[in-house]
């Protein structure tokens, strides 16, 4: 069966709930602190290559990318079925992957508007793109979002934790674990991104732990199937009554 | 698209059986899924809804599975319990996204939103909304597609006297239209003015169904018992077992008091102020000791 990829009515209730609710307050503080962090820098370092490495390898591709894709990944749909107001959506016959799809659309688009646009104004805030480091930082923030948005709109859907399991998923096992583990980081949205990076930035400016074929692959196919599986369980999603 | 049928279904959450293998129809018309709370009735209209699996038996609509079928809901309009509701967004808002989700437009949201008389607080934000006010516009939301059949979960919780009999007026319409409309209740009043026919669910199971009368009978018929005070126990006891009225009689010297069984509730409640007077015995206390909804409906499974 076909189906249309976009609702324009789902894509509304998602973006407006999204930024209407009072979490969205990070996907602005985020990004502001970043940009601020860059004009700090570049006013008292000057424009430097490795301060611009550190401060979007460090920072703003570890860090803010992957919470603002937990914000926006379980932000447009964990919060409706929690309440129970996604039953308004559901008793619709409007097809579970046009739902799925279109929610994903709408978190990747917050995701890079709130995490890859940030990175590549902060890329020439910080050494005016020398090195082609901003729009390589900002090109990983970009997959990395597609990615993160799938994968935590797959955790909206299947548990009421998702924020909680996003947040270890991003900060424990990427930063924490990737660190130690040498495994970890194959399986590390962050590192399949700083491949796209390795290959955009010039030669040696930016390293990854995992080879460009691999990282496109996974890139491409953990989204898929994780919406996929998404649309699958919100076909079957049981809402819970009062009882 | 008209009849739901429950066949055979139960439905347990771990080792708690909510729903314990019921079958019913639930045709064009209103009908009222009465039962105490807790009985497993929003258990039941969320598997007639299709936002609940059926651990064994199945739900159709007019043959049609409910459950994994995002089709069904051309036909079947909702009115949840639960209160949220995209609060962010003004009532218009929101009964016309729900009508665009069905491919309809604004003349439809705005005739439902007319039907539930919510026009004049239409622009406001839903989180400004009183309890009625939510009810009324879940209600449009539930009405944009004109759906031919309407299920509600405690549709008259939380209005006002006039907003209920309002929402009862339209029901009956909609009853009258051909569409079957289904609404829980745990208050016996809203069901008997509103249902002709109804469905009684205890702890789980189908106790009763059919005609409101008929089972409204059933439950005022059934033996009453009372706890009564008099300044003479034992005259009174004497004077009341002498009526058919009166099945049994027990004095109970802990309590000072007598626990009367009555079987004819009409005759007895004429009965017992009558034979007081006569005898000259002075009524302290007559309390119904178990007039509760629950221990109505025990009787009704057992019956």
């Amino acid at each position: 069966m076909s189906y249309a990829i976009y609702h324009p009515t789902v894509a509304r209730l998602t973006y407006r709930g999204l930024l209407g609710r009072r979490r969205a307050a990070i996907l602005f503080a985020l990004p502001a602190l970043l940009l601020v962090l860059c004009v700090a820098v570049r006013m008292l370092t000057g424009a430097d290559d490795d301060t611009a490495r550190t401060v979007l390898g460090g920072f703003a591709v570890a860090t803010m990318v992957p919470l603002i894709g937990v914000i926006a990944g379980t932000g447009a749909i964990g919060p409706e079925i929690d309440d129970g107001s996604v039953v308004y959506l559901l008793s619709k016959p409007v097809p579970r992957p046009t739902v799925i799809v279109t929610k994903l659309l709408v978190a990747i688009g917050v995701s890079v508007t709130f995490s890859a646009l940030p990175t590549l104004m902060a890329g020439f805030l910080l050494n005016g793109n020398s090195q082609n480091l901003a729009v390589a930082y900002a090109l990983a923030a970009a997959v990395a979002s597609v990615a993160y948005s799938a994968v935590f709109l797959l955790l909206g859907t299947v548990t009421r934790h998702a924020v909680i399991a996003g947040l270890v998923y991003a900060l424990v096992w990427e930063s924490l674990l990737g660190g130690l583990i040498s495994g970890a980081r194959t399986l590390s949205v962050k590192e399949w991104a700083l491949a796209v990076a390795e290959r955009t930035a010039a030669d040696g400016a930016v390293s990854a732990q995992v080879g460009l074929p691999l990282a496109v692959t996974l890139l491409v196919v953990v989204p898929a199937a994780a919406t996929w599986y998404a649309a699958r369980r919100l076909r079957a999603l049981t809402v819970a009554g009062e009882e | 698209m008209t009849t739901l049928h429950l066949d055979n279904v139960s439905r347990w959450f771990g080792n708690v059986v909510a729903v314990n293998d019921i079958s019913m129809s639930v045709g064009p018309g209103v009908t009222g899924l009465l039962g105490p709370n807790g009985a497993g009735k929003s258990t039941l209209i969320n598997m007639m809804g299709g936002f609940l699996a059926p651990s064994t038996g199945t739900v159709t609509l007019d043959g049609t599975a409910v459950w994994r079928n995002e089709a069904v809901y051309r036909h079947i309009g909702i009115v949840p319990e639960r209160e949220a509701m995209y609060d962010f967004l003004t009532g218009r808002e929101f009964v016309r996204a729900n009508a665009e989700l069905h491919g309809l437009g604004d003349t439809e949201a705005q005739r439902a939103l007319a039907t539930v008389e919510m026009e004049y607080a239409q622009d406001r934000k839903i989180s400004t909304y009183s309890k009625g006010m939510r009810q009324r516009v879940k209600m449009a939301s539930a009405l944009v597609h004109e759906p031919s059949v309407l299920l509600l979960d405690e549709p008259f919780n939380g209005m006002d006297p006039r907003q209920r009999m309002q929402l009862m007026d339209l029901l009956r319409t909609m009853g009258d239209e051909g569409r079957t409309v289904l609404f829980s209740s745990h208050i016996l009043e809203e069901v008997e003015q509103l249902a002709a026919h109804i469905e009684v669910v205890v702890a789980g199971r189908h106790a009763a169904s059919g005609d409101f009368r008929k089972i409204r009978r059933l439950m005022t018929d059934r033996p009453h018992r009372y706890l009564v005070r008099s300044s003479d126990d034992r005259a009174l006891a004497a004077a009341l077992i002498a009526d058919p009225s009166t099945t049994g009689i027990e004095v109970d010297l802990k309590e000072g008091a007598l626990r009367i069984q009555a079987v004819d509730f009409g005759r007895f409640t004429e009965l017992l102020p009558r034979v007081a007077r006569a005898h000259g015995i002075r009524l302290l206390t007559v309390s119904p000791s178990d007039e509760s909804l629950e221990s109505v409906f025990s009787y009704l499974v057992a019956a």
